[in-house]
């Protein structure tokens, strides 16, 4: 749900960054910290354990600039990707307006991709969203690896709706930006459209 | 089929600012935050400054959502209430309206009794703007009608 305040002009926006255990959701987000102008981001917040792993969310406050004399921040959280963090991950997608899903291109991983995308149009469907429709982009991180899955057998098991989809390797920042920019364009046309009501 | 978009205007943004004021002054609190539930800032009244209020805002959200998971687990549909004690300053967190969360910081110079007392008061308020504000928000036709593919595209270039 975007919130628009008229009294300071801005347009907030929810993304969400979902995806299996792994895969480098809180990597993509640390790649966008590094390298965003610091006037157009917050502080990150991760709310990790002590092995680093994504206890709760991740967070990254963005602001892209004025569209029409209002200003544009987007939310960015990650949600943890462990199977029994569920009910963590039901909480994250709350008002959510868009949805990155960051899948890993190994191949002893895809049917861990299945299962959270399945996971995803669960929990969204749960918070009351049509999985069909929310702005949703998904990114086929870890191409630098060997032993990836090819492009088409990702998309033929990942990407039924046929949204936007891009190679990435989030550790060294390719498709990163490419990534966030789409779903940042989805959001604003979705908003356009009315709120997905 | 979501929840839509919620649009804040200025009457009612001084309204819940006003409100703000007030309870800060009667709470004798340091400062006092309006945040909704997704984790966006509303408001502030109060020494905000020292404050990453965008961090605090998406904090405060998950320190609810998760309490609220919680209170699912016992068969409560919510904990409203959540306080948090600290050696100097203490917060107090509650939810208004269903959607919002309203965040009290204060220290010994305030009580526990006192900020209850106060933002029991205030949240009857604070929820009658509220009401007016959804309902003003869902006959708005603003800014996002008007958004066109370039200006989309203009934060890109």
């Amino acid at each position: 749900m975007s919130f628009i305040n008229y009294s300071s002009r801005e347009i907030n926006c929810k993304i969400v960054y979902y995806g299996p255990g792994l895969c480098g959701k809180t990597t993509n987000l640390q790649f966008i910290y590094k390298r965003m102008n610091p006037e157009a981001r917050g502080k990150m917040i991760s709310l990790a354990t002590e092995s680093e792993r994504t206890l709760f969310f991740d967070f990254l406050p963005l602001s892209l600039g004025e569209i029409r004399g209002f200003k544009t921040r987007f939310h960015l959280y990650t949600v943890p990707g462990q199977v029994f963090y569920d009910a963590s991950r039901r909480l994250i997608l709350r008002g959510v307006d868009g949805v990155v899903f960051c899948a890993d291109s190994q191949l002893t991983r895809v049917d861990a991709n299945e299962e959270s995308m399945e996971n995803l149009r669960v929990n969204l469907r749960e918070q009351g969203y049509d999985p069909d429709r929310l702005p949703l982009v998904i990114q086929y991180n870890k191409r630098d690896l060997p032993n990836v899955a090819s492009l088409a057998e990702l998309h033929a098991l990942l990407n039924r709706r046929n949204v936007p989809e891009f190679e990435a390797s989030a550790t060294t920042g390719a498709g990163v930006f490419e990534t966030l920019k789409a779903v940042i364009k989805l959001v604003l046309i979705d908003l356009k459209r009315g709120g997905r009501q | 089929m979501s929840q839509g978009n919620f649009i804040l205007r200025e009457p009612e943004y001084e309204s819940l600012l006003s409100i703000l004021r007030k309870l800060l002054t009667d709470a004798s609190a340091k400062v006092v935050f309006l945040v909704d539930k997704n984790g966006t800032l509303l408001a502030s009244a109060g020494d905000a400054v020292g404050f990453d209020t965008t961090s605090l805002a998406s904090l405060a959200a998950g320190n609810i959502a998760a309490t609220g998971g919680l209170a699912n687990l016992i068969g409560e549909k919510e904990f409203t209430i959540l306080f948090h004690e600290g050696e100097r300053d203490n917060m107090h967190l509650s939810v208004v309206a269903e959607r919002l969360i309203l965040v009290i910081v204060f220290d010994r110079r305030s009580s526990v009794g006192l900020v209850r007392l106060r933002v029991r008061q205030a949240t009857a308020r604070l929820a009658a703007v509220m009401a007016v504000a959804l309902a003003a928000g869902d006959a708005e036709s603003g800014i996002v009608e008007e958004l066109t593919e370039a200006d989309i595209e203009s934060l890109f270039k």
